[in-house]
């Protein structure tokens, strides 16, 4: 048996170890909610890690395309890097699905030719945990953006009104006496 | 099944091993917990000179992140006194010290508690962290039992837990909502401000609109000038949109209303669309109104710091309809402003007898639910004019938005305001959709930056809490198009973009009155080719481009 | 450490009943005076930390809305979840502390269909379910013991023992309140422990008021059922106490004084703990308060003037401005 089929067989227990692994990153007292509340509402993180860790397992026995499987890391990597996590922790979990793997199907590894294939395998998430990389960072600078956005957007119309006044002050230089003064710029 | 397989597999962990490897933080009791402050996840410190300008006590620079918050050498005695004081006046904090059971009903109800999996963000826990210290200080049962009785000394790590908490807590009351005795964090969460305040422990991003607010009248700091500027660039832009030349009285005596907004509306977009709504709406009815530079804050981040410094801010809107001889006033779209409005404003600086029952001039209407306040919702003021057909209304100049419509935390738990904006929501645009019943009205989801906590500097703090909220607005992105978040709530205006754009991309935030002021077909008006954001309007996308 | 902390005690407590009573013979002291001082401990207690609550103020109307308010007549305020007035006050207290009508509000149960449909109830249901049927058992058994106070019996003692016993299971009849209040301490238990969060947020508090009141349960039906005692002389005892006139007859056995000892602690325990949420509820003020600030001023007994930014003084900073920006002043 080709070791996708294997997999593909044994995803529903993979994709609830996987979940388990992750939700036992966050304190215990808090993932047990995580864990068991249902309504994607009530319970973003919990729905939306179970829901994408099925999809990206589903993605990867097909290979690792980057473009049908970013959206769904995406959605699990932008939560996992506002929470508090060091780097290596927010993505650590695209690791454990190296050791779920290996435990689900040891008894079933026999010999060389099912290691290659499990060796390729492997390699498929080395590459998962590239692009889990790329949008880890990828989210990070978001947020950095966020946060000058937010400045400049406090500051946005009054720069627009300073430049206002001296676009029209060219054309006008009566107007210039009464608006330009510097001093009286200080509206904060 | 080791002698056949190659060495590598040989040697790596069995599967045992594996599931040996513990990833959970060791598990110790939250009274054991330290506070780890980590940036992006806290709030900088408020700088002294804030507090010189307020007479607040213990003025100095200090840093969370140092060992060394150089408190007073008395801070124990003053936290004392602090909290035998306020348990004397308040039976709201004496009870909810007392009464909770424990049940657990609120812990998953924190959206910071949801986006973070944080037990201490848990409402039952954060009010914990006052109760122990209350059960070790001023209950007999505390002091013999000790831990025993949930008790814990007072140490200057519960300080630090109690500030970074304190200020991880945005007073929304979704907990109160669902908790058996009414048990409001938001009050213990002011109580617990209170406390720091005394040792001079605030967040900067609170107390520089304070201290700007008390001098300035506003919290931006903007300068009287800079209030007229802005309110007449405003007016300058909705002529250049409308062709209509709209005059924007300020500080106007003996005018029949004073209008108060939450400075975010005339400072920082998207907010300043909806002030230019307000301004052309106003002009439209030929309202007898004014604007005051002295009362140019109807926000109030007093309540983010102490029930004092509410009632020192909030006197100003009082004080200044009094000095302009107004009949009744007219307050804008805001959140926590409407909850001082609703729960302080009259016990604080009332009784506001100089002033007339508010009346609409414009439908006779008798707003009887502010006969004593005097103060009447700008959403209850719009609605009834829609409702008495007042107003001419175009919904279809907004048939590019699909919009759904956020419930403020304040409006909806601190007052209940919540069919007035959906009924005018659904008078001037054509596509509205709600969001799902558990993350609407009473049960709505804070934006994440509310009671002071929208700046920049705790990032992460902030868009882990506005997961839910981002959540809820994606799911109706993806079901329904919707491309709008309405909101009434200034601060949303704010820090819902940011919610947004992390978590829901694509979607724009509006005011309400922004969408009232696109359809309303104002008298004398040009054929408008955009919107008040200077997009063209749906259907005249064509004739921009020519 | 908690929860094994408060059985420990629980069983120290029932050890020394048992050991006062069958060893050392000290029916009086048990009988009579800790009953005295437990009833005396309560009634005081409980006024005086109401008092206690009573005498800090209320500065603000501050009640949680969870509903639309009363504004325009054409849209219709609810005065049950955001009440105007008294009546819907009333109303909102009684859902409230009959129903727990807050609690409810968790209870949604919704039909989710993936992967397959199915109805799902959350533990908060359960929660709401359990802390339900144990109240109302609780307050059933204590108006059923009133049997054993008064003379003649009120009717409606009468009447909650018949629907009581309804089922007519075993002799004596077994009373559905005893096993709901077993199954329900029991799940509100258990889920302090199972539940990680709850367990985390749980101190001995919360575990002895249960396993107490699981003493008191358990000797009460055991008393009934199995180790029998004479209720005419358990009647004479108790009314005897209530006139004021305290015999404590031979013979009660032992179970009986096991029973009483841990409702005496009960009383004891009462006021000084979390128990009095009991008469909290009544006072809680985001509940108890009509939504009506701004139709009618709520008064702060104890404000005070507060230093503000006068108009003047703002005008006299900021009038050179002003005026260049023909912004109306007072003073020219």
């Amino acid at each position: 048996m080709k070791l996708e089929d294997l997999l593909a067989q044994k995803m529903t227990a993979i994709t609830k170890a996987w979940f388990q692994l992750v939700m036992e990153t966050y304190p215990p007292d808090g993932s047990r909610f995580l864990k068991q509340e249902e309504n994607r509402f009530a319970n973003p993180v919990g729905s939306t890690i179970s829901q994408e860790l099925g999809n990206i397992f589903e993605e990867l026995l097909n290979g690792v395309d980057s473009e049908s499987i970013s959206p769904f890391l995406d959605r699990i990597i932008r939560i996992r890097a506002v929470q508090d996590f060091s780097p290596s922790r927010a993505l650590s979990f695209i690791f454990d699905l190296k050791k779920i793997i290996k435990k689900e199907l040891g008894s079933k590894i026999r010999d060389r030719e099912d290691y290659d294939e499990l060796l390729k395998f492997d390699s498929r998430i080395d590459l998962l945990a590239m692009l889990a990389f790329d949008i880890y960072m990828k989210c990070r600078e978001e947020i950095y953006k966020i946060r000058v956005n937010e400045v400049k957007n406090r500051a946005h119309r009054l720069l627009e009104r300073a430049k206002l006044i001296c676009d029209l002050s060219d054309e006008e230089p009566d107007f210039k006496d009464d608006k330009l003064d510097g001093k009286d710029m200080e509206f904060v | 099944m080791s002698s056949e397989l190659p060495p590598e597999l040989a040697d790596s962990p069995k599967p045992k091993e594996l599931m040996a490897i513990d990833y959970r933080p060791p598990q110790q009791p939250w009274m054991e917990t330290p506070v780890n402050f980590k940036p992006g996840n806290y709030c900088f410190p408020t700088k002294a000179k804030n507090l010189r300008v307020l007479d607040m006590p213990n003025p100095r620079e200090w840093a969370p992140e140092e060992e060394d918050w150089k408190l007073p050498e008395n801070w124990m005695e003053i936290i004392r006194e602090g909290m035998k004081d306020r348990l004397d006046k308040y039976r709201s904090f004496k009870l909810f010290m007392d009464i909770c059971v424990r049940c657990g009903a609120c812990a998953d109800k924190c959206h910071f508690f949801l986006g973070s999996g944080d037990p201490k963000n848990m409402p039952v826990l954060r009010a914990e962290l006052l109760r122990s210290v209350y059960r070790g200080e001023f209950t007999k049962a505390g002091k013999i039992l000790g831990k025993l009785a949930g008790a814990r000394k007072l140490t200057i790590d519960v300080i630090k837990e109690w500030f970074y908490y304190f200020y991880q807590c945005t007073e929304c009351r979704r907990c109160s909502v669902f908790c058996p005795y009414g048990i409001d964090t938001a009050e213990i969460t002011m109580m617990g401000r209170e406390l720091l305040h005394l040792l001079g422990l605030g967040i900067n991003w609170a107390m520089e609109p304070v201290a700007n607010c008390f001098r300035t009248g506003n919290h931006l700091g903007i300068l009287p000038n800079g209030f007229k500027d802005a309110l007449d660039f405003f007016a300058e832009d909705a002529e250049e949109i409308t062709g209509v030349k709209i005059d924007v009285p300020i500080n106007k005596k003996g005018a029949e209303i004073l209008f108060v907004v939450p400075s975010g509306d005339y400072f920082g977009d998207p907010g300043t669309y909806t002030c230019t709504g307000y301004i052309m709406l106003f002009h439209e009815l030929g309202l007898d109104y004014t604007w005051s530079t002295y009362a140019s804050e109807g926000g109030n981040f007093g309540l983010f710091t102490s029930h004092e410094m509410i009632k020192r801010l909030n006197a100003k809107i009082y004080a200044e309809a009094k000095r302009l001889g107004v009949k009744w006033i007219l307050g804008g779209e805001c959140g926590h402003m409407w909850r001082v409005v609703n729960q302080y404003m009259d016990t604080m600086n009332g009784p506001a007898d100089f002033l007339e029952e508010p009346v609409s001039p414009i439908t006779g209407t008798k707003f009887e639910n502010a006969n004593s306040t005097k103060m009447v919702h700008i959403m209850e003021f719009t609605a009834d004019l829609i409702r008495h057909n007042k107003l001419r209304l175009d919904p279809s100049r907004n048939d590019n938005r699909i919009v759904t419509f956020h419930d403020s935390c304040n409006p909806a738990r601190a007052m209940g305001i919540l069919e007035e904006p959906r009924y005018v929501i659904k008078n001037v645009c054509n596509n509205f959709y709600e969001m799902p019943e558990n993350t609407i009205r009473e049960q709505t989801f804070c934006c994440g930056g509310g009671a002071g906590l929208g700046t920049d500097e705790n990032m992460d703090t902030r868009l882990r809490g506005g997961l839910p909220r981002g959540n809820a607005v994606r799911y109706v992105q993806e079901k329904h198009g919707v491309n709008s978040l309405a909101c009434m709530c200034a601060i949303d205006r704010a820090t819902l973009i940011t919610v947004c754009d992390y978590w829901a991309r694509g979607v724009e935030v509006t005011g309400i009155h922004e969408m009232v002021a696109n359809a309303l077909i104002m008298r004398g008006e040009k054929d408008r080719q955009t919107d008040l954001r200077g997009e063209p309007l749906p259907g005249k996308e064509d004739e921009e481009d020519v | 450490m908690g929860a094994s902390f408060s059985l420990l005690t629980v069983l120290v407590l029932v050890l020394l009943a048992f050991m006062g009573v069958r060893v050392a013979g000290w029916d009086p002291l048990f009988g009579v005076v800790i009953p005295y001082t437990a009833l005396f401990v309560f009634l005081v207690g409980v006024v005086y930390r109401i008092w206690d609550w009573a005498k800090s103020p209320v500065p603000f109307r501050i009640p949680t809305t969870c509903g639309q308010h009363k504004s325009h007549p054409w849209i219709k305020g609810n005065n049950i979840e955001n009440p105007s007035n008294i009546f819907g006050v009333v109303i909102r207290m009684a859902l409230e502390i009959l129903f727990f009508r807050s609690l409810f509000r968790n209870t949604k149960t919704e039909l989710r269909a993936d992967p397959s449909p199915r109805l799902i109830f959350g533990e908060n249901k359960w929660l709401w379910a359990a802390g339900l049927a144990f109240h109302w058992s609780f307050l059933f058994i204590v108006v059923r013991h009133l049997r054993f106070f008064t003379e003649p019996i009120p009717f409606f003692v009468g009447l909650i023992e018949y629907m009581d016993g309804l089922f007519e299971i075993g002799v004596p009849t077994l009373y559905m309140t005893d096993v709901v209040i077993l199954a329900a301490v029991t799940y509100l238990f258990l889920r302090r422990v199972v539940i990680p969060q709850v367990r985390y947020i749980s101190i001995a508090a919360d575990y002895f008021p249960l396993f107490l009141i699981l003493g008191v349960a358990i000797s009460g039906v055991l008393m009934r059922h199995f180790y029998k005692v004479d209720m005419l002389r358990v009647k004479e005892l108790a009314t005897g106490l209530f006139s004021f006139h305290p015999v404590t007859p031979e013979g009660i056995g032992v179970s009986f004084y096991i029973h009483l000892f841990l409702v005496s602690i009960l009383l004891i325990y009462f006021p000084f703990s979390k128990l009095m949420h009991m008469a909290g509820v009544f006072l809680s003020p985001t509940r108890n308060m009509p939504n009506d600030n701004r139709k009618r001023r709520h008064i702060n007994p104890w404000d005070y003037p507060v230093k503000v930014h006068t108009y003047e003084e703002y005008e006299d900073e900021f009038r050179e401005k002003m005026k260049k920006y023909g912004i109306p002043v007072e003073k020219e």
